[in-house]
């Protein structure tokens, strides 16, 4: 019965796989009818049935299921084992790899007593030692993810289950739910937004995590919906959506929701994506869509991948070419012992019969490749692939340990997250950087302005506008400019006015918390600064009406009556309030971008405006965004007319953009000039040497951001990606697939002969299809800096894919937002800035940390480190490993290729493990050529890495070949020294287990003291490895050697007393130590020359140590180049303002009442009925406007 | 990569300040120099240089005499008798007769060499039961099967010593006789006993325990090995220390040479009687060999060896003339560094950013 149930729960499960969603039904509040659907089978009690049920299966097919089931709901999952399968999955993978299957099918044949010439135990010790060591480490990456997983699984969230609010935990939440969010909470799936606790059903989300646009967003539900405030109403709805499949597009939904008898068209402006965080919104509710790993945002995630650095694949392929050199090697023995045993072993067979098995020379020969391959088994060495991954893991936390990547102001030191990728960190060649967050901190700062000629200039760098909007009532802050406050003192009227304009022109809703505690809402921290930075000069703006201003102008209440505004938009460029002022004046305040506002000057102001223009150069040459200010005082009459027509203008349904901007324009003429003011778009910290010290390393650095051209190359140039001396900049944008062919092909023809060029291009989505990603890809790699704007998360993905694919570079991508998430699982690397809000880009990341500037220290110290010491714990290790192996070769033409060994067993299985294993783990550990602070300083060290220079196959081949010589010589001078050797006291000595034993005595030492040579900087540990492995060496050599163990295992321990017969015999020593002398000598000399003939930067700079501090700061820039942009490219919020729409009650009144009916009358209302009209075309203009611009 | 700690505050996560974690462990730099790497180089030279004289002052001092005896004198009719298996048991004897020019001073060793004879191969070399040679009581009545085909006698008895090795045992005898210039021949006294390694005598190799029992009675219900003329616990009859597994001459056989050719220790001179009491005077020496075993069929040679010793073994002309060579080509590497570093090298320019 219960197997039944079972096999039916299975296959329901396997058909759900099999099945293809293509449109999707969700009905709120009807879990049983969500339940029909199979994307909806599921809370997962299931589980545990389940799980029970895998442990009898094989791992694969059932995590396959059981993602199955974990799709169902709002359940993520990254880990990849649990604790049933872990077992068989994580076995399978390892034998996965080709060392360990090779291990085991050697084992395999270690068995067959007829081929066997070693005993099982040198393979299976090692074998068995390098499967724990892994799994140990597999177990605990695993269970950290399980970890994290579980932290975003248990998040709690409020759903309506059974008429009343409950809290669940995130995992839990299902499609059709109905959940609330409140203010400052992720969003937790992709919900329809139902009503909310502001008017109109709106509600306001940051995208942060979605695109890295920090600006707020509107969201508004169906006007329908919107009032459905109570729980009640909530629980008696039951509109059933259908919508499109879960895809990845985070701009376009399409759906339909049926709800008494009606229907309504569902758009994106009314979907809250999982990832979101809802602002300024008390609460709202919305309807689970989709859940888990179905929401836009883990759709938008490319699966995990296991990366692999180029160095491993390097690995794979040498372990490749060894094994069909151990190949050769065995067919030449093998042909040895057949044509040995036709001459030789054939009238031996007196005392050596062949045996059964033997009926034939040539028999004997293929018995003898197997087991040569057995013997030789260890130039592939067994240790190779887990000495690596300890060797990761200790540079890993060498990363997480670092001090000097630590970040004190948020407390998060740099993590290493995945242990696998270090030493590629050396290696990048390009890095593909996430602008908002990431290089710069997104905090707009008011720095300098221009007021009427003069520039005021603010000397404490400390001001962060963070400190000052807590406290309104302290107007004037003694660390301000003190001429400009000595101005502001002195009533000096342009100045007044200009911060007057600042508190006026704008589109900033305040919010009055408490009596005090002014914050204000800015649609763009540009916005915001600037409204801040008039508040700390006694301008405190603070409460508007839909047609009033009130500020507090220097302590007193003034209010202002607001005539109109007009808004900014991307061509305008400016954006103009019309007021009148207490004394009746009517006044035109206007803020723009310089060049716009200059040209509708009045010619009074032209000797100001040549002022201003320099100032303005000045502060662009700073990375300042500038902004003109002008005002323009109105005649009465002028303005009733002008009203008039506005009045009509708006009303008419045809070309009512055009009309409503020509009268902006025509008013806004004949302005007088007030001054300009630079913000600065602050930069992370050390953003710009960071740059140039990347750049002077031959890194790549590519911008790829979602934000706008203009804020895009501003940043460009403030972090010193783009610079003045770069004679040419091209931005290439077109909106069509057509135009992007012409203008990329057109300028790959013209610039090819070029190099010093610059590209910043605005892409569009084509510029990534098939036919142009040639030419895109190799325009872009013509520049020296690439800056890509407008571009989606997979698009940011797709630019690091065609990189990677086509450049055979090492990529690098770093960004701290949601959005960069599959841009950082593509690339090679990925770097996630932690600290920040939200985790997500830090969760998908190899390596995080809190600063942009830490990267210069990840890669040109630690990556570099990681890089020099693998690249020289490989080549010592595979000549290690051709040194001791290949002496059996040798020892092939004397025993009759008879797969005798040199060595005894035991030395065989202890050689990698333990005689020679932690010396070159200490060199791999804490082996530096450079100390840091020269890695810093000579950016040039990190080319090597980049260029593949200290481990490639010509290295390879140079290691293996000095591992080949070592071996031949360790064989054929105690050879020499053998044939002839007798005791001291005259007995027999050349037998096999003395020869033995000296062999592997000078093998211990050559080795020893060529990790010796090799080693560039000795600590105390790499002294106490090196010594300890030699005293080990001789201790284990005796200890086995002795009585005791004999007298309990005679057969295993056959070599009792060769140690103590053989070491105490001075001709051994002789022997040992010509054989030492003649292996090193010769690498020495060939180092010795390299250095002293073809130095390279790293033996250079050895040589002068030594800190000394090098100026990498930026020069200032003397530019005529100008940024002139302070907004944000979305339409502004003028006309939400001016119908009234967003402005709250009262602050006091909305806080906790979500069951308030917003039908009650009040003055909002009032205005409403007068304009109502008008605004809902308004809206429904806006909204065709918006839908026509994210198209 | 959580780390479990007891700290708190505003910087809990700061990474502690060891020189360990911060890779700021006090080290030592060295570098490849001039100054450091060609004085080694030319110190490396001096000593393989002295060394190199000194041993071939010491080895000139030693002498040895090699007697191939495979066909040599008398021997060559054995050498044609022991082509024919058939006629294995036979016995047969022979003489040679050599000089010694010069007198061989001090200890004199006698060896016999064996050319050509491959102990070092895998299957023979595992041929052998180091736990029956041990005395176990169940191995010696149950061989390893590594002794196959030499475990078992065709009457299913089980073989002491089992293996190749132990049945292929050297099975010469040889007795020295020195003739002077006036007077009577006088054989030359070997002493044959304690000529092993003390482990292989008094740890490796032991009789099974045999509790008053005589140690024929102990081997009994084992067979000797096939090539052999008589059962182990017959090797020396007359003194129960070297019979048995731990008879001299089976110790050394067993101890399994490294290559084809080698020597072995059979005897060294007895020097308390004249005239050998300052070695082997100069002369004429015949040399007794019972002539056993069988080498035409792997065209292998056998062959007696005399030699003095040194402080560091016997006559070793390889290693005074490695030591010399390598010397040389050290001096050869370490002139050309320094001609190179004196005259090409970059070593000291300025670093070029």
């Amino acid at each position: 019965m219960n197997v039944c149930l079972l096999l039916t729960c299975l296959w329901i499960m396997t058909m759900c796989c099999l099945y293809v969603e293509k449109e999707r039904h969700v009905k709120a509040n009807a879990q049983d009818y969500n339940d029909k659907f199979s994307y909806a089978v599921s809370r997962p009690q299931n589980d545990t049935r389940f799980a029970l049920f895998t442990s009898v299966g094989c791992g694969y097919f059932i995590s396959a299921v059981s993602e199955c089931v974990i799709l169902q709901d709002n359940h993520i999952k990254t880990s990849k084992y649990n604790i049933l399968t872990f077992l068989p999955m994580n076995l399978f993978e390892q034998f996965q790899r080709v060392a360990n299957a090779y291990f085991l099918v050697l084992l395999i044949l270690q068995l067959i007593p007829e081929i066997s010439s070693l005993s099982w135990f040198t393979t299976i010790v090692p074998l068995v030692l390098v499967l724990v060591i892994t799994a140990v480490k597999d177990a605990t990456d695993d269970y950290f993810r399980h970890k994290s997983d579980q932290q975003v699984n248990n998040r709690q969230s409020q759903v309506l289950i059974r008429g009343s609010m409950q809290s669940e935990k995130w995992m839990n939440i299902r499609v059709g739910d109905i959940i609330k969010l409140e203010n400052n909470q992720f969003v937790a799936a992709d919900i329809l937004l139902l009503c909310s606790s502001e008017p109109y059903g709106l509600c306001y989300i940051e995208t942060a995590e979605l695109d890295g646009e920090t600006n707020l967003k509107v969201r508004q539900s169906l006007t329908a919906t919107s009032d459905m405030g109570d729980i009640t109403k909530l629980m008696d709805f039951d509109g059933e959506v259908i919508c499109e499949p879960p895809n990845n597009k985070l701009d376009r939904f399409t759906g339909t929701l049926y709800w008494r008898d009606n229907k309504y068209p569902l758009d994106n402006e009314k979907m809250l994506l999982r990832g979101c965080v809802l602002r300024n919104t008390e609460w709202c509710f919305g309807m689970v869509i989709f859940a888990g790993l179905q929401t836009k945002l883990m759709q938008n995630c490319g699966g995990t991948k296991f990366k692999k650095t180029s160095i491993d694949k390097l690995m794979n392929t040498l372990v490749l070419w060894i094994f069909a050199f151990l190949i050769c090697m065995g067919v030449i023995l093998a042909i040895g012992n057949t044509i040995w045993e036709s001459w030789i072993g054939r009238n031996f067979q007196v005392f050596l019969p062949w045996n059964a098995l033997q009926s034939s020379a040539v028999f004997s020969g293929f018995l003898t490749f197997w087991s040569y391959i057995i013997i030789l088994n260890t130039v592939v060495p067994i240790s190779l692939y887990v000495s690596v991954e300890v060797l990761r893991l200790g540079h890993s936390y060498f990363i997480n340990w670092d001090r000097r990547m630590y970040c004190s102001r948020t407390d998060t030191a740099a993590e290493a997250r995945t242990t696998t990728l270090n030493e590629e960190l050396g290696q990048v060649e390009f890095i593909f950087s996430d602008k908002t967050g990431t290089l710069t901190q997104n905090i707009m700062v008011f720095s300098k302005c221009s007021i009427n000629g003069q520039t005021y200039d603010h000397t404490d760098w400390l001001m962060s506008f963070q400190r000052i909007l807590n406290d309104f009532t302290k107007t004037i802050l003694s660390f301000y400019d003190g001429s400009l406050v000595e101005a502001i003192k002195l009533e000096d009227p342009a100045v007044q006015e200009f911060f007057r304009l600042l508190a006026l022109c704008h589109t900033v809703m305040p919010e009055e918390k408490s009596e005090g505690n002014l914050v204000y809402q800015a649609q763009s921290p540009d916005e915001g600064a600037l409204v801040t930075a008039a508040r700390n000069f006694g301008f405190v703006f603070r409460s508007r009406t839909p047609e009033t201003i009130t500020l507090c102008e220097m302590g007193r209440a003034v209010t202002y009556q607001l005539l109109a505004i007009l808004d900014f938009n991307n061509v305008r460029k400016r954006m103009s309030v019309i007021v009148r002022n207490p004394q009746g004046q009517i006044k035109l305040y206007s803020k723009g971008a310089d060049s716009i506002i200059f040209e509708r000057l009045d010619p009074s102001s032209e000797d100001l405006m040549h002022t201003t223009s320099e100032h303005l150069s000045e502060f662009a040459g700073e990375g300042l965004r500038t902004l003109a200010l002008a005002y323009k005082d109105l005649d009465e009459d002028y303005f009733d007319v002008w009203t008039k027509k506005l009045m009509f203008a708006s009303t008419v349904i045809e070309n009512r953009e055009d009309q409503l901007a020509v009268l902006y324009e025509e008013i806004e003429q004949g302005l007088k000039l007030l001054g300009a003011t630079a913000i600065e778009d602050k930069l992370q910290e050390g953003v710009p040497e960071t740059i140039t010290c990347l750049n002077l390393a031959d890194i790549k650095i590519w911008v790829l951001t979602g934000d706008k051209l203009e804020t895009a190359m501003n940043i460009g140039y403030s972090c010193n990606i783009l610079r003045d001396n770069m004679n040419e900049v091209f931005v290439i944008s077109g909106h069509t697939l057509l135009e992007h062919i012409l203008g990329l092909s057109r300028d790959g023809n013209d610039r090819s002969n070029r190099c010093d060029v610059q590209y910043v291009f605005s892409l569009q989505v084509h510029a990534l299809e098939p036919q142009l990603e040639h030419v895109f890809l190799d325009l872009a790699c013509l520049c020296k800096t690439v800056i890509c704007c407008r571009v989606t998360p997979m698009q940011k993905a797709q630019v690091v894919e065609l990189v990677k694919r086509h450049k055979r570079a090492v990529t690098l991508a770093i960004g701290d937002g949601a959005n960069d998430v599959s841009m950082i699982k593509t690339a090679h690397i990925g770097v996630g800035i932690s600290g920040q809000e939200g985790m997500q880009a830090v969760l998908a990341s190899d390596y995080s940390f809190a600063q942009f500037r830490f990267l210069r220290r990840l890669l040109l110290v630690h990556g570099r480190w990681s890089y020099f010491r693998m690249c020289n714990f490989l080549c010592y290790f595979f000549y290690k490993n051709f040194a001791f192996t290949l002496v059996h070769f040798w020892y092939g033409f004397f025993c009759g290729f008879s797969a005798q060994t040199v060595y005894d067993q035991w030395f065989i299985t202890l050689f990698n493990i333990v005689y020679t294993s932690l010396p070159v783990l200490a060199m791999g550990l804490f082996d530096q050529d450079v100390n840091d602070q020269n890695s810093l300083r000579y950016p040039s060290l990190y080319k090597p890495g980049q260029q593949n220079l200290l481990f490639n196959k010509r290295q390879f081949f140079l290691c293996t070949l000095q591992g080949m010589g070592t071996s031949f010589l360790l064989f054929f001078i105690p050879y020499g020294a053998f044939t002839v050797i007798v005791k001291e006291d005259g007995s027999h000595f050349s037998d096999q287990q003395s020869f033995a034993v000296t062999i592997a005595t000078s093998l211990v030492i050559i080795v020893s003291v060529q990790i010796g040579l090799d080693t560039h900087y000795w600590t105390a540990v790499n002294h106490l490895f090196i010594w300890g492995s030699l005293t080990v060496y001789f201790a284990t050599l005796f200890a086995m050697q002795s009585n005791g163990i004999f007298g309990i295992f005679p057969s295993n321990f056959p070599f009792i007393g060769t140690a103590r017969n053989c070491l105490s015999e001075k001709s051994v020593w002789l022997v040992i130590l010509l054989t030492a002398v003649v292996c090193v000598v010769p690498g020495l000399a060939v180092s010795f020359l390299r250095v002293d003939l073809f130095p390279t930067l790293t033996d250079k700079s050895r040589k002068r140590q030594g800190p000394q501090e090098q100026n990498l700061r930026r020069v200032r820039r003397t530019s005529s180049r100008r940024s002139a942009y302070a907004f944000s490219h979305q339409q502004g919020y003028g006309e939400l303002i001016t119908s009234g729409k967003n402005m709250r009650m009262s602050t006091v009144s909305s806080a906790r009442s979500p069951e308030r009916t917003p039908q009650s009358p009040t003055w909002i209302e009032n205005i409403l009925q007068k304009k109502n009209e008008v605004s809902d075309e308004i809206t429904g203009a806006k909204q065709t406007q918006q839908q026509q611009h994210t198209d | 990569m959580g780390k479990v700690k007891g700290k708190s505050g505003p910087l809990a996560r700061r990474p502690d300040n060891s020189a360990f974690k911060q890779q700021r462990l006090p080290a030592w730099s060295p570098m490849l120099t001039a100054t450091t790497v060609l004085p080694f180089f030319y110190l490396m030279a001096l000593i393989c240089m002295l060394l190199g004289v000194w041993l071939l002052l010491t080895v000139q001092s030693t002498q040895e005499i090699k007697l191939d005896y495979t066909e040599a004198g008398t021997c060559d009719m054995c050498f044609e008798k022991r082509k024919n298996v058939s006629n294995a048991a036979q016995i047969c004897t022979c003489t040679v007769v050599f000089p010694i020019k010069k007198a061989l001073k001090g200890d004199v060793f006698f060896y016999y060499g064996l050319q050509n004879f491959h102990q070092n191969l895998r299957r023979y070399m595992d041929s052998r039961d180091d736990a029956q040679m041990v005395g176990r009581k169940t191995n010696l009545k149950n061989p390893s099967s590594y002794c196959e085909p030499f475990m078992k006698d065709p009457n299913g008895l089980p073989i002491a010593p089992c293996g190749a090795v132990a049945n292929s045992i050297f099975n010469d005898t040889f007795t020295l006789t020195y003739h002077g210039s006036s007077g009577p021949s006088i054989p030359v006294p070997l002493l044959r006993k304690g000529i092993t390694w003390y482990t292989d005598k008094n740890v490796k190799y032991r009789n099974p325990k045999n509790d008053n029992m005589t140690l024929a009675q102990v081997f009994e219900g084992t067979a000797r090995p096939l090539y052999w003329q008589k059962p182990v616990y017959e090797l020396d009859l007359l003194d129960p220390t070297n019979n048995g597994f731990i008879n001299d001459d089976l110790i050394i056989w067993m101890r399994e040479a490294a290559f084809p050719n080698f020597k072995k220790l059979y005897g060294v001179l007895y020097r308390a009687k004249q005239p050998f009491t300052k070695g082997l005077p100069a002369g004429n020496y015949t040399i007794n060999i019972s002539y056993n075993f069988p080498v035409q069929y792997f065209r292998g040679r056998k062959e007696v060896v005399l030699t003095t010793l040194t402080w560091f073994g016997g006559q070793n002309h390889f290693l005074p003339i490695a030591y010399l060579v390598t010397s040389c080509l050290i001096l050869l590497i370490a002139i050309i560094l320094t001609v190179v570093w004196w005259k090409f090298g970059k070593n000291g320019k300025r670093l070029e950013e």
